[in-house]
């Protein structure tokens, strides 16, 4: 098989299936060099605890766990009110909530990952030109002027996919007027694990806990003031960022560059076309109120990788049909679920009217004293609801 | 290679003409004393369909879909029976295999995949061209011949594991099929085959519903009467030396538009059976 892009997802879904005997060829235009270097990408990821689950069974974990902070708590708070939401671990067994990883570590233990196993051949820098399905195979046509034969291409190549595109799958797809920015902070005083969500009327600003005294910051904010903030010199966005953090962990800094990205929404209409499959942000790409975009990517993974290794086990073609059909009909439901509950979030809580703020805290409060509704929220947030692929479970593929 | 099959082929054509109007009684009794398994109307609609083998969506769709629920009773028994390692990517390394009525090598690419040395035959020659074709195109070795299992049978070939899927409810003599594929089974291996059971609620699935409510195969493709039941095909292997190891049904289910094993026989069905090793 064939996985085109070799971002986060591309390189899970390799590692996954080559680990259990199949020939993969992970095809990126970047040079893995390139993917370390911190200009890159400055962001963090949450892991949810099922992503850790699928990241443990492939071989990926052990060597990020030093580096990664778990969530013992997450505190939602909306802005100057005194109703909260407050999840701890401890209501929902021993786990951690969740984790959070530098993209950067995680990607490096991927790579490192990868080129350990045998079965799997990370082409890169190269580009796909094409792939071409027919009866017995799919052609996949390298920018160098090579053709890969594979039983199934696999589309991760982000949200704006080529190969997508190529094989005529439509988008639902809008624009918030928001960006993201994104930075890390180093605070003076230990954050305990705890992550804070602020709901301001400008949007959601996530603190995050990273190893040591640091945090990462996901701020939501207007195009225009994003606009404003990202020009400000190191001391102007300093001050703007301690403004929206709070002082509860003592003198924050600004550490390292920082980032803004466009928020939009984007959901295929269709998984799979003819030996192809989308995964992660080719597929759907969804507002990172609520840290799951990575997570509903491994979710892919794992469902996508058990499909495969299970019809690989029966000698079957693994561009079938029937394969790729299963494939969609379970992930669209987790997808669109998350894509619209996260939309919803976000208007819900990127306003500042009475009544509106009014409901929601009160929706907050509420929530926060109905364990049950509580516990199941927190399950699905960290990734263990419903009917779970095997490498989820913490089972082997 | 067909050009020197043929002759023999067409002499047995013309022997096995008479179709049995039932599968009881004197008719069956000449099905059972026929010398070859070949029924000429049978051989002739599958040629008619060789280019449609691998079309997923094609004629043979119903194939396509039922495959996984048949490749993993397959799978789940050989690996038992041969004791080998389910982690394998090719677990099957170094048996041989028939694939008796291989069709286009719906079962056959699978079972080369996982390992297996696979031999197919199939009595219609459009077939076993269009199987040799899909094969090169996906870079498998699969033996293909034109070929009865009795051809193969007489000349003394023998296999680890034979299967016959889909086959016997198309032959013109079960009774000479089953000793040809026990006969072509070694010592210490196994037959697998997969068929349809003669019920009334067949009638209705198979018959009725699959071919002209739901139109999911062609009209005529199956002969409700040539069906068989487990139990008669337990009796047609015992006596050269295989036993039945399992049996289990395979249905659909609507609600998930797939197959899936079952205990309910009475429509599709697999049979496992094993010859004493020596």
């Amino acid at each position: 098989m064939a996985v085109v892009g070799g971002g986060l997802a591309g390189l899970t879904l390799g590692i996954a299936c080559a680990g259990a005997g199949i020939k993969v060829a992970v095809i990126d235009r970047e040079a893995p060099a390139d993917m370390l270097a911190l200009p890159f990408d400055g962001r963090s990821s949450a892991i949810a605890w099922g992503s850790r689950q699928v990241l443990e069974g492939i071989g990926v974990w052990e060597l990020l766990r030093a580096e990664a902070q778990p969530i013992l708590e997450i505190r939602v708070a909306d802005q100057g009110s005194p109703l909260f939401l407050h999840y701890d671990h401890r209501e929902v067994g021993d786990q951690p909530l969740g984790y959070i990883v530098e993209n950067r570590v995680l990607r490096r233990a991927l790579l490192e990952r990868a080129a350990a196993l045998p079965d799997l051949s990370h082409l890169a820098p190269l580009g796909v030109e094409a792939a071409e399905p027919g009866l017995s195979g799919t052609a996949v046509r390298l920018s160098d002027g090579q053709t890969i034969q594979a039983q199934l291409a696999v589309a991760a190549d982000g949200r704006n996919s080529p190969l997508r595109k190529a094989a005529g799958i439509r988008t639902v797809e809008w624009a918030y007027p928001q960006a993201g920015i994104v930075c890390t902070a180093r605070h003076e005083k230990p954050h305990r694990g705890v992550a804070v969500e602020h709901f301001l009327n400008s949007g959601p600003f996530a603190i995050l806990p990273m190893t040591g005294n640091r945090s990462s910051i996901v701020w939501t904010e207007r195009l225009e003031t994003a606009k404003r903030m990202m020009a400000l010199d190191g001391a102007g966005f300093t001050a703007e960022l301690a403004k929206r953090f709070g002082d509860f962990l003592g003198e924050v800094a600004l550490e390292g560059p920082r980032w803004s990205y466009p928020l939009s929404l984007l959901h295929a209409e269709r998984y799979s076309a003819d030996r192809l499959a989308l995964l992660g942000d080719s597929a759907h790409a969804i507002h990172p109120i609520a840290g799951q975009g990575l997570n509903l990517g491994i979710r892919d993974v794992a469902a996508l990788a058990e499909l495969i290794v299970d019809d690989r086990r029966l000698g079957l073609d693994l561009g079938n049909p029937g394969l790729l059909g299963r494939y969609e009909r379970r992930r669209r439901l987790d997808s669109v679920t998350l894509s619209a509950v996260t939309d919803g979030l976000n208007r819900l809580f990127s306003n500042s009217i009475e009544p509106i703020r009014t409901v929601r805290d009160l929706g907050l409060a509420l929530v926060d004293r109905l364990p049950p509704v509580k516990r199941m929220l927190m399950r699905h947030a960290m990734g263990v609801l419903g009917d779970q692929p095997r490498l989820v479970r913490g089972e082997p593929l | 290679m067909p050009a020197a099959i043929l002759p023999s082929r067409r002499r047995n054509y013309i022997l096995s003409l008479a179709r049995p109007s039932n599968i009881r009684g004197r008719s069956r009794t000449k099905r059972l004393m026929s010398d070859s398994t070949i029924d000429e109307t049978e051989v002739a609609r599958f040629a008619a369909l060789a280019d449609k083998w691998w079309d997923p969506g094609g004629d043979f769709k119903p194939l396509h879909r039922l495959a996984p629920a048949r490749l993993s009773f397959i799978r789940e028994h050989l690996l038992a029976h041969f004791g080998r390692d389910p982690r394998a990517a090719r677990p099957f390394d170094g048996l041989s295999l028939l694939d008796i009525g291989c069709g286009g090598g719906l079962a056959s690419e699978p079972m080369a995949r996982l390992g297996f040395q696979v031999t197919g035959v199939d009595a219609a020659g459009p077939n076993i061209q269009a199987a040799q074709r899909h094969a090169d195109e996906v870079g498998l070795t699969i033996n293909y011949r034109h070929a009865a299992a009795e051809d193969l049978a007489r000349a003394g070939e023998t296999f680890d594991v034979v299967l016959a899927l889909e086959i016997i409810e198309h032959v013109a003599s079960p009774g000479l099929f089953l000793e040809s594929v026990s006969a072509l089974v070694r010592p210490g291996g196994c037959a697998i085959l997969a068929t349809i059971n003669r019920t009334a609620k067949s009638f209705m699935l198979a018959i009725v519903g699959a071919e002209y409510l739901l139109r999911w195969i062609p009209r005529g493709t199956h002969d409700w009467r040539k069906f068989l039941r487990p139990s008669e095909i337990a009796r047609g292997l015992r006596p050269h030396g295989l036993s039945i190891g399992a049996l289990a049904g395979v249905t659909y289910s609507p609600a998930s538009d797939s197959w899936a094993l079952s205990q309910d026989h009475e429509v599709n069905y697999m049979i496992f059976a094993k010859k004493r090793a020596l």
